[in-house]
């Protein structure tokens, strides 16, 4: 079983919550080649130690995170509001 | 030193019931099934990982091509990845053209292997029911039945009555929480012993002079004018012009040190089995609602597979989450097995990819050819992507049978949808 600390409700069990994947920036809409959107969709870093990631806390606030975890050991080390909400907040909410 | 390719090769002792008879009469020992090498400096293919895929490429590369200066480099042991973690289901009932043919191929190599490597890999075509608990899974093992039949393979979708016919004590009744409405029933389908197949095409490649390098584990590729050179290993470097990616579970670890991308996440998948009883389950059954397959072993066990795990992770340590959850997946089905025991259970790494194809072929680095992404797949696969990798190092031409699987489908939009066709919703 692997905790994850929801930054709104506290440490919960990882079957509340849904992985979402790796964190990516996304590509300039206006901007962005097809090859760029492709590999923006497909291409995956599949790092085997520490990464940033999505998650979902699907059976609980309904709020995405982003959780830092080592892949091949499950530790986590911290947990924070997803960088588009701390950019709404205006800051490091 | 670079052996000649008659120096290569050994007569090896023939496994038969006289041969056993008469080594138990005289005493004589067996020969070693492969040879340990000294690590050469040069090459002419180094193959990455020692699992059915590495070694079945090897084996024809050695048998069919004549080409037998051939190292297979693994960090651990022959087999001990994906292909001695899988459940040793064989079946070829896809979703795609593509896909029905490629796996049909393997089937009808796995139906000869036997024979063909002088070691028994007890196959047992015992029969494969993938169940429908809902109208559009029912939809869908139609629409499989129907391409299966297209492509020449025995597939159709049969009722509860015939299903009730092939496993007596399955609960087919309308009281249970996901009624089965019917079955997609695939008579060649079934299982086959998956270390056999590995030592068997290990025993093979070597008796044909290929070399097994086993705690050899692979630490850099030579990549120079986007030409690969050779690999850096931890018992020292091999210069090689061609170099295949044979891996399950570190595929992406690997092609990055070629500087090869890859659209794989590797999640866990984790198995299960059970202690030992009579036989009385003969086919293999799949539930896709259930997330759950189980077929008995030769020895009475009951195997059972699962979805992957629901996060990617390279971890292989077993949860008590999938243990419960199965247990009440499988007692849906079979309630008279509630006493059972569960033995043991393990994980293995799946390179799951988008369409829930494998990539295999040529890739932006020349020389550098991959043979990955086998998600929860890799298995059933062995032989023909060992044939077709083969081919393709041979005459330097993709074949037909893997045209489709190519990494350039996914910049160019031709995706080769199976996940209808996956034995399980993963």
């Amino acid at each position: 079983m692997i905790l994850i600390p929801c930054p709104w409700c506290g440490s919960r069990n990882s079957q509340e919550f849904r992985y979402v994947g790796e964190s990516k920036a996304r590509p300039d809409p206006g901007s962005a080649s097809e090859e760029e959107w492709r590999t923006y969709l497909y291409t995956k870093a599949n790092v085997a130690g520490w990464t940033t990631e999505t998650w979902f806390h699907r059976s609980g606030c309904r709020r995405y995170l982003s959780v830092e975890r080592h892949t091949v050991s499950n530790e986590i080390r911290s947990s924070a509001k997803p960088a588009a909400q701390r950019r709404l907040a205006g800051g490091d909410a | 030193m670079v052996a000649s390719n008659t120096d290569r090769r050994r007569p090896r002792a023939r496994y038969s019931a006289f041969d056993l008879m008469r080594r138990g009469l005289t005493g004589q020992p067996w020969p070693r099934a492969w040879r340990v090498h000294d690590l050469q400096r040069a090459y002419d293919v180094v193959i990455i990982g020692a699992g059915v895929h590495g070694l079945a490429t090897a084996y024809y590369l050695a048998s069919r091509h004549g080409i037998t200066n051939v190292a297979v480099l693994d960090k651990g042991y022959v087999g001990g990845g994906g292909s001695g973690r899988n459940t040793a289901i064989v079946r070829s009932n896809y979703l795609t053209p593509e896909g029905v043919r490629f796996y049909d191929r393997s089937v009808k190599l796995y139906e000869h292997l036997a024979a063909e490597l002088n070691f028994n890999v007890m196959f047992s075509q015992r029969g494969h029911l993938t169940l429908a608990h809902n109208d559009s899974s029912l939809r869908t093992m139609r629409w499989r039945a129907e391409v299966n039949k297209l492509e020449g393979v025995q597939s159709e979708v049969i009722g509860p009555d015939e299903i009730k016919e092939l496993v007596p004590f399955m609960d087919v009744s309308d009281q249970t929480r996901y009624p089965i409405l019917g079955a997609l029933y695939h008579p060649p389908g079934g299982t086959i012993r998956h270390d056999a197949v590995n030592w068997g095409y290990a025993r093979g490649a070597d008796a044909h002079g290929v070399h097994i390098h086993q705690n050899t584990e692979v630490l850099g590729i030579d990549v120079a004018d986007g030409e690969v050179k050779g690999v850096k290993t931890s018992r020292g470097d091999i210069a090689a012009p061609i170099v295949v990616n044979c891996t399950a579970g570190w595929a992406s670890l690997i092609s990055a040190m070629a500087g090869v991308e890859l659209p794989i996440i590797t999640h866990p998948l984790q198995a299960a089995v059970t202690e030992p009883v009579k036989v009385f389950l003969e086919v293999v059954v799949v539930s896709g609602t259930l997330h759950v397959y189980v077929s008995q072993t030769d020895r009475g066990e009951l195997v059972f597979g699962a979805s992957t795990d629901p996060y990617a992770s390279y971890s292989m340590r077993g949860s008590l989450e999938f243990t419960e959850e199965l247990a009440g997946h499988v007692l849906e089905l079979m309630p008279s097995i509630a006493k059972m025991r569960v033995l043991r259970q393990w994980a293995g790494l799946c390179d799951m990819t988008p369409d829930f194809s494998p990539v295999m072929g040529v890739t932006p680095v020349k020389g550098f050819l991959v043979d990955v992404g086998w998600g929860t797949y890799g298995f059933k696969a062995g032989p023909v992507s060992g044939e077709a990798m083969a081919q393709l190092v041979a005459e330097g031409k993709t074949p037909d049978i893997i045209a489709s699987f190519d990494l350039a489908r996914f910049a160019e939009g031709r995706l080769v949808g199976e996940k209808g066709a996956a034995a399980v919703g993963h």
